[in-house]
């Protein structure tokens, strides 16, 4: 499904990616692991389509054709979701009127039918309940005043809607507490399906707890450094990053 | 393009304004000045007020950047042509009226290159009556010696000097103490193919008696016409306790100049509710002045403006806390494209008696390309020790971050910069008091950015 080769990208003149090379393949999920700064959020921004970043050498594909070549929204379009580390606040639009743009955008990009309002907010009322969130935000302008679990939730609520084939988690977990990220976390797991794929960044273990990954990776100095099974993570739970060659600061 | 219209409009101007040649603007207006009094049958009063205000016009002439008051605005294209006075407009077709009523059902008096379409919206039932400036001075009635150019005074601006000295009709709307009329009194202003190098002066008379409630608003729109001066004052009075909502909408011509003042006087515990939406002509001038004159008064000034190409927009707001008590709270936005260039002047005098005022002002505008250009100056000017006022402004882009957001989840930038251009004008419209209105503009600033 994706295949990233010898990836590099900057910001500016900082080089942050140093050659990636990660294959996912349907109904997997991976875990990228790895201190901060070493280019995990990079690696999730870039294969969103960010224009911050300059891909300066490498390639991906995604189901056969060039990722790199596609704008944000067609990736989009193509089933490629990424639930943002930090949710962007939009006053004035209403979760409800971005959501069902989106949703229309891309149904309309597939050539498939686009719903009106009243039959969004039935399909609403379906997808809130899989995150506990109270339709009530669907109101509220887009991620504005949201407390920190809000947000993370809505990104997920999004991810329920525009139901994309392979999403890329960046830091889901950061910033919730236990609860939150079981609610988080049963969201992701709910929409698992044999035909996506899921990329979990995080830099903490404790939410591959509640979504068991099939292979982790340690990103490192913007290199992969180590793969490995789900036990990696608890390893790297355990010793921290250090231990592995090419991950010291 | 500009040029060779100019071009043709001062010729056409020099023509058909004096037969004779006149060399400036103010010479014309002199010679059209002469030429509408020699004909005239007002009373007595009323023309020597009218000359005393062209003579007023004739010292002060147009505006300059010197002067403080049009610092940012260089009005000098009104003053380089020759507007004479605009031909009779032709008969407006009922679904065009409908259309800039906005679909609303609103009671519209319609006035087309700035006299009355025979009778149109003209009523008097319910203690509110609604008659024609034109009619009023006709039988030399009270409202007229006791009003007209009573709170905005030739002295007070060069422009209302013209408009006292031109002025031949507008709409006089009066809701008697208590009253409250059933439906919105939209004031439709367009000018036709009739107007074409004419400067159409308007003058509006708005009395709310104590404790009446009402809603005004006042439409200047064209109708296939062109390049023309529409130079409108409107005079609005609140007695004790009347609330009042009042909707200038400015949605001229391309090629048109605006200039309008609004001047209002408030006494005790009225409300006073001011929206002005500018998305037209090439140079507008909208200026909205209110004295809260009585204890507890509160106003409301809020807008929206929207340009684009080489459109000029100017907003001058005067807040006058004179009693004590008083609330006033100002929400301006604008939206800025192309080459365009907007101007908000905002000011806010505390009175040494006006204590316990609560003032909050803010402006704020969005550059959505290189090209355009705000310049922007809230003022307080505070005489009373014990108030609270506020005031900002801020100058900015679209935020590339939700850009990106909005594109991540598969809406092109196209539409994403659309719904964040809209967001932005969201919570000014969400402040328009008047059901249908908020929506009816909600739908203009969508659609202006939709292609």
């Amino acid at each position: 499904m994706l295949e990233i080769r010898n990836l590099h990208a900057a910001i500016g003149e900082k080089e942050i990616l140093k050659g990636i090379d990660l294959t996912v393949n349907v109904g997997e999920i991976h875990a990228v692991m790895g201190p901060n700064g070493s280019g995990k959020s990079t690696l999730a921004q870039v294969l969103a389509g960010h224009p911050g970043y300059e891909v300066t050498e490498g390639e991906v594909f995604y189901e056969g054709r060039n990722l790199l070549e596609m704008d944000p929204e067609v990736r989009a379009q193509e089933g490629i979701f990424l639930a943002f580390q930090y949710p962007v606040e939009i006053p004035g639009v209403t979760n409800a009127y971005f959501l069902r743009s989106a949703y229309n955008e891309i149904q309309k990009a597939r050539g498939m039918g686009e719903l009106d309002p009243l039959e969004f907010l039935d399909l609403m009322e379906v997808k809130t309940k899989l995150v506990d969130m109270d339709p009530a935000m669907m109101n509220r302008s887009v991620n504005t005043g949201f407390s920190g679990g809000e947000k993370k939730r809505n990104e997920i609520l999004q991810m329920a809607v525009l139901e994309p084939r392979l999403a890329i988690l960046d830091e889901t977990d950061s910033g919730l507490d236990i609860d939150a990220l079981k609610v988080v976390a049963q969201g992701v797991n709910a929409l698992r399906h044999p035909d996506n794929a899921t990329i979990v960044v995080t830099h903490y273990q404790r939410l591959l707890n509640y979504i068991v990954p099939d292979f982790v990776h340690v990103l490192a100095n913007g290199r992969i450094v180590k793969s490995g099974g789900k036990e990696l993570a608890l390893e790297l739970e355990e010793k921290g990053y250090d231990w592995i060659p090419g991950a010291a600061a | 393009m500009n040029e060779v219209v100019d071009a043709i409009l001062n010729a056409v101007g020099v023509i058909g304004s004096s037969g004779k040649a006149a060399q400036t603007a103010v010479e014309a207006y002199r010679f059209d000045f002469e030429e509408a009094d020699k004909g005239s049958h007002e009373p007595r009063w009323l023309r020597e007020m009218r000359r005393s205000a062209m003579g007023e016009f004739e010292r002060v002439g147009i505006p300059t950047m010197k002067d403080e008051d049009w610092h940012f605005t260089n009005v000098a294209p009104i003053g380089e042509k020759l507007f004479g006075p605009p031909r009779r407009g032709a008969p407006v077709p009922s679904e065009v009226i409908s259309r800039f009523q906005l679909a609303q059902d609103w009671h519209t008096v319609l006035f087309v290159n700035g006299g009355l379409v025979k009778d149109s919206g003209i009523s008097t039932a319910g203690g509110i009556s609604i008659t024609s400036l034109a009619s009023e001075i006709a039988s030399d009635s009270e409202v007229v010696r006791d009003h007209f150019a009573r709170l905005a005074t030739p002295e007070s601006a060069s422009f209302t000097a013209l408009n006292t000295a031109f002025a031949k009709d507008g709409a006089v709307v009066r809701i008697g103490a208590n009253a409250a009329p059933d439906k919105p009194i939209h004031l439709l202003f367009i000018s036709d193919t009739g107007s074409e190098y004419a400067a159409v002066q308007t003058h509006n008379l708005v009395l709310a008696e104590c404790h009446s409630q009402g809603t005004i608003i006042e439409s200047y729109v064209t109708l296939g016409g062109d390049s023309y001066f529409t130079n409108a004052v409107t005079e609005v009075y609140l007695g004790d306790g009347a609330r009042l909502g009042h909707y200038k909408l400015q949605t001229e011509s391309r090629n048109a100049f605006h200039v309008g003042t609004i001047q209002v006087q408030q006494e005790r515990n009225s409300r006073y509710e001011s929206f002005s939406f500018a998305t037209g002509s090439r140079l507008s001038r909208t200026n909205v002045y209110t004295t809260l004159a009585g204890d507890a008064a509160e106003a409301v000034l809020n807008g929206l403006y929207m340009v684009d190409g080489s459109q000029h927009v100017d907003h001058q707001t005067r807040i006058e806390h004179v009693a004590p008590n008083c609330p006033s709270h100002e929400l301006y936005k604008g939206i800025l494209d192309g080459a365009s260039h907007g101007v908000f002047n905002g000011k806010v005098y505390v009175h040494p008696e006006a204590q316990k005022t609560d003032g909050k002002q803010s402006n704020n505008n969005l550059l959505l390309s290189d090209g355009a250009r705000v310049d922007t100056k809230p003022q307080l000017e505070i005489f009373a020790d014990d108030v609270k006022c506020t005031h900002g402004a801020t100058v900015g882009r679209l935020d590339e971050t939700a850009l990106f957001y909005m594109r991540s989840r598969g809406i092109g930038p196209a539409q994403a910069k659309r719904l964040l251009t809209y967001a932005f004008a969201a919570d000014v419209l969400e402040k328009i008091e008047l059901d249908g209105l908020k929506e009816a503009l909600e739908a203009q600033v969508l659609e202006r950015f939709t292609s």
